[in-house]
């Protein structure tokens, strides 16, 4: 049998370019994980809120840019309270109980989202077209193409920020060692406080972009928790680490779902890339990427 | 020497097993004969079958340490494998399904624990999160768990024990509060082994426990099959005692974070945490539904009760982890002791 | 030059029952005769003889009789590029209390955490009791009769004291978890055994009073204590301590050095000790290895060692502050 390398590709492709919305998800992760040691479980539904909002606004008929204004200002505010009232008592704890306070904000911003702007699905238009066109013999598709596109600009966007502005290099400061930037007289609260918003306007990119993807609905939070592969492969702290471990587990997962899906009949996709991760975690417990702890005794 | 550890402990202990004793007379004798179908069927089920599920993640996770997103999937097992045992062996006793569903739990917590010897934290809730999603999957694509039935939707066999049929909610009540008594029972003696406290060590201080000689391998494992063994049967009941139906969308992500949530607010690392967290847990929504019908009238549909519930319980968690780490055993304590610090659960 | 330090005849009140010359006394609790007991109670005696022959002897000893209870054989370990230990042999003979001494970074915990397999040295060999490993098995080691505590505590919070130190005993335990809840035969002599072994340690570090209180609400002094216990209740035959006396006040440290003496003296049990109060040290021990970047520098009695000119050197930085910082306390 003739491999069909031109479909091979074209699934490749597909998968590689859903891998970058995953990509964008994990740095909002990322973000949060490198400067405070918190995962952040309540990043999907922070994407969520976002698309929400976002779609609500327009099909209440607020123009574009007022939509896209008005929701990022809410992300700005979610970010600075969940700073206040969440990770300020709980500053000294350890991380499995910061990791089960944003289990606790994820629900509650699920069912805030939800109650305001209801429950329905929600289609979103970002006025780019999904037509497909053909690349050396290869079919892709326009909207993923913009997708990578708009997700790479991004990413230079927080390279140059991190590198060339004072806040940026505050940031990797409290990600290197949060004692020598405290006692540097870097204001911790405030920076924590920029980071998840930082990693509100991420998730916002996201959402929009998962939204005009899937529509916007409920499950996009469930969607955007495969990023939790992605972290284990690409390690919790690292933004490249985020990037490949997107592009492999999209990449992985589309080709699985053709090639080895029809043996069980489909739906291998739910749970995937989870069982990849933890395949790889036995190989190498600290991921692909992450950093191999000595435990000192 | 101070007296503070001795009399008052056992005057403590004398006042726990009185309370427990009083409890048992209410819920065998009393309320059979006084309790509504309602009470029976919407609430008591209910708050002892999760608090069930909840003793059996709290041993897991509370106890021993391993954290794990994925209960879910082991009361799935529970209720499938119990199904599947009742129907295809013909003259097997319901009772025995139900064991025999615990084992396979335990099998398949004990496969998908494999990975703690190697993973930690955060790592380790991936894996189990792993063992979520793949069991939905599996039982909803293979039919041979539901026997083929098209709706994937079955219904549950009617309990009945030793001939005497147990068919009405308050017999239902009944199976349900005895088998739940029992593992308690089993659990509670298991904590207060040396391999109990071989749990509490690996959790503590995974390398101080291997140099003294626990040993770390068999005590994680024994912890994740113990614990599914519970879930498994917790699950079965779920089908069998309460919704009787089995289907795999009950037992989603959504059920897997409520038991962990119990056991959060009601006390991690305690048997009696899992039943003051259920109990909240079974409580609020009726309390919330009232209260948001009471307030806002008819504008109070399902849906908006639905993302109260969400928004409440986020709350009560961060609420909790906040004020009151070791949740509502806690506050309990403190209510109604001022010992120095103890270890009873 | 002269650190403060404590002479080697204080003892604490509380161990006034033992007698001066270590001679072997009976516990302070009775424990069932039963034939374990029995076993061990003649390990001790053994032991003890030999502890009377070697204690404060120093350095002629290394050439009797016995085996050595644990030595290092060219030991060298690296971590990415920086080398803690860069070949070093010890000899501990059974029945002294050894210390390990040098400045901070000389690889002190690491050769401890060597002895216990913690880490797996590059190159060398570490026998305990006769029995020679490349790695020594972590998981093993109470039943090669070694125990340990840790610099930074490992105590588990979540259970009480008593039951900190009963649960050492799991290494000697064969019942199974079932056994364990029905709780008869078998299961029930061992938990009873594990118990009364406990007791007895608590008695003998002076514990009793917090017994029955967790162990992570105490005072650090007494969880220091109480690691020491957890340590004891094992019968170790050698007993590694990693700065069993840091961040203590200057009386914790004397009732301390007097457990670990105590301890010695009562079960037999060879102590290797790392310390940076050297004044303690001096006072404690039959012997003192120096180390410093990884390398032993000096071995032998406190007094040949305390005037070894490599030794003052690598410590003419640290010394002053030593003293200046004990004064403090």
């Amino acid at each position: 049998m003739n491999f069909d390398f031109s479909f091979f590709t074209e699934v490749l492709v597909g998968g590689l370019l859903a891998g970058v919305m995953y990509s964008l998800v994990a740095i909002g992760f990322v973000l949060i994980y490198k400067t405070s040691g918190v995962l952040n479980f309540a990043q999907g539904s922070m994407v969520l809120l976002a698309a929400l909002t976002f779609v609500s606004l327009i099909e209440r008929h607020f123009p574009l840019p007022i939509a896209l204004i008005a929701t990022l200002a809410l992300m700005v505010v979610l970010g600075l309270l969940i700073e206040r009232t969440v990770l300020r008592p709980l500053v000294n704890k350890p991380p499995i109980t910061l990791f089960m306070a944003t289990l606790g904000l994820s629900y509650i911003i699920e069912g805030a989202a939800q109650l305001a702007w209801g429950t329905q699905v929600h289609g979103l238009d970002l006025g780019i077209d999904d037509t497909p066109f053909e690349v050396g013999g290869v079919l892709i598709s326009k909207f993923d193409l913009a997708a990578a596109a708009i997700a790479a600009t991004m990413v230079g966007a927080l390279a140059v920020f991190f590198r060339y502005t004072r806040l940026g290099l505050a940031f990797r400061a409290v990600a290197d060692d949060q004692f020598a930037a405290y006692a540097v007289g870097l204001r911790l609260p405030r920076i924590w406080a920029a980071v998840w918003v930082a990693a509100g306007v991420v998730a916002l990119v996201a959402g929009l972009l998962w939204g005009a993807r899937l529509g916007v609905q409920f499950s996009l939070s469930l969607v955007v928790l495969k990023a939790l592969p992605v972290l284990v492969l690409g390690g919790f702290d690292s933004i490249p680490g985020a990037i490949v471990g997107g592009l492999l587990v999209g990449a992985a997962e589309k080709l699985a779902e053709v090639y080895i899906g029809p043996v069980f009949g489909g739906g291998i996709e739910s749970w995937f890339a989870y069982v990849a991760a933890l395949a790889i975690l036995l190989i190498r417990p600290a991921g692909i990427f992450g950093q191999k702890l000595i435990e000192r005794a | 020497m101070t007296t503070a550890s001795l009399t008052p402990g056992i005057s403590s202990r004398a006042a726990s097993a009185v309370s427990l004793f009083v409890l048992l007379i209410v819920a065998y004798g009393i309320l059979p004969f006084a309790g509504s179908s309602y009470l029976f069927e919407a609430i008591l089920t209910p708050f002892l079958i999760l608090s069930l599920a909840a003793v059996g993640l709290n041993l897991l996770t509370g106890f021993a340490g391993q954290l794990s997103l994925g209960t879910a999937a082991f009361m799935a097992v529970g209720a499938f494998a119990a199904y599947n045992f009742n129907l295809r062996i013909a003259s097997l006793p319901l009772l025995a399904s139900i064991v025999l569903a615990g084992f396979t739990a335990a099998l398949i917590g004990i496969i998908f624990g494999l990975p703690s010897l190697r993973l930690r934290g955060f790592y380790l809730a991936v894996s189990t999160l792993a063992a979520q999603f793949f069991v939905e999957w599996a039982l909803t694509k293979f039919g041979w768990f539901s026997n083929n039935n098209p709706s994937g939707v079955i219904d549950a066999p009617p309990l009945a024990v030793f001939g005497i049929s147990l068919d009405s909610p308050t017999g239902r009540y009944l199976f349900t509060l005895t088998i739940v008594l029992l593992l308690t029972t089993l659990a509670w003696r298991l904590v207060n082994t040396q391999t109990g406290h071989n749990f509490i060590a690996v959790r503590d201080q995974e390398l101080a426990a291997r140099v003294i000689g626990v040993p770390v391998l068999r005590t994680k494992l024994l912890a994740f099959g113990v614990s599914s063994f519970i879930v498994g049967v917790a699950g079965a009941l779920w089908a069998f005692a309460y919704l009787r139906t089995v289907e795999p969308h009950g037992f989603n992500l959504d059920r897997s974070f409520e038991i962990v949530f119990i056991i959060i607010i009601g006390g991690l690392g305690t048997i009696r945490g899992a039943f003051f967290g259920a109990a909240l847990l079974v409580i609020f929504p009726l309390v919330l539904s009232r209260l948001g019908s009471f307030l806002l009238g008819g504008r109070f549909d399902s849906g908006v009760l639905e993302m109260s519930q969400r928004i409440v319980l986020g709350a009560l968690i961060i609420f909790f982890l906040i004020v009151e780490p070791n949740g509502l055993v806690s506050l309990w304590q403190r209510f109604t002791r001022q010992l120095s610090p103890k270890t009873k659960p | 030059m002269s650190w403060s330090g404590i002479s080697p005849t204080s003892a604490p009140a509380s161990l006034s029952r033992l007698s001066a010359n270590g001679a072997h006394v009976s516990p302070p609790t009775s424990l069932e005769d039963d034939a374990a007991t029995q076993s061990i109670t003649a390990e001790n005696a053994s032991f003890e003889s030999e502890a009377n022959a070697y204690s404060h002897t120093g350095d002629e000893v290394a050439e009797s009789k016995s085996h050595p209870a644990l030595s290092l054989e060219a030991i060298a370990l690296s971590f990415g590029g920086v080398t803690a230990i860069d070949g070093v042999d010890l000899v501990i003979q059974p029945g002294e209390i050894r210390a390990i001494i040098g400045p901070n970074g000389a690889g002190k915990s690491s050769l401890i955490n060597v002895m216990s397999g913690i880490y797996r040295p590059d190159r060398g060999r570490v026998h305990i009791g006769g029995r020679s490993f490349s790695r020594v098995p972590t998981h093993r080691l109470a039943r090669l009769g070694v125990a340990r505590t840790f610099q930074n505590l490992a105590l588990f919070a979540g259970l009480s004291v008593f039951d900190n130190v009963a649960i050492a005993r799991v290494a000697f335990r064969r019942a199974g978890f079932i056994e364990q809840m029905i709780g008869l035969g078998r299961a029930r002599r061992e938990e009873r055994d594990a118990r009364e072994r406990a007791a007895a340690i608590i008695e003998f570090l002076d514990l009793g009073s917090v017994r029955d209180r967790l162990a992570g609400a105490l005072p650090y002094g007494l969880q220091k204590r109480v690691e020491l216990a957890r340590a004891l209740v094992a019968r170790p035959k050698i007993l590694l301590l990693d700065e069993p006396m840091a961040g203590m006040t200057a009386t914790e440290k004397r009732e301390m050095a007097g457990f670990v003496r105590a301890a010695r003296d009562e079960y037999g049990t060879t102590v290797i000790l790392i310390e940076h109060d050297i004044g303690v040290v001096l006072g404690l021990s039959d012997r003192v290895a120096v180390l410093d970047y990884g390398r032993k520098i000096a071995d032998g009695p406190p007094d040949t060692v305390r005037r070894d000119p490599a030794v003052i050197e690598a410590y003419v930085g640290v010394a002053h502050e030593e003293q200046t910082t004990e004064g403090a306390r």
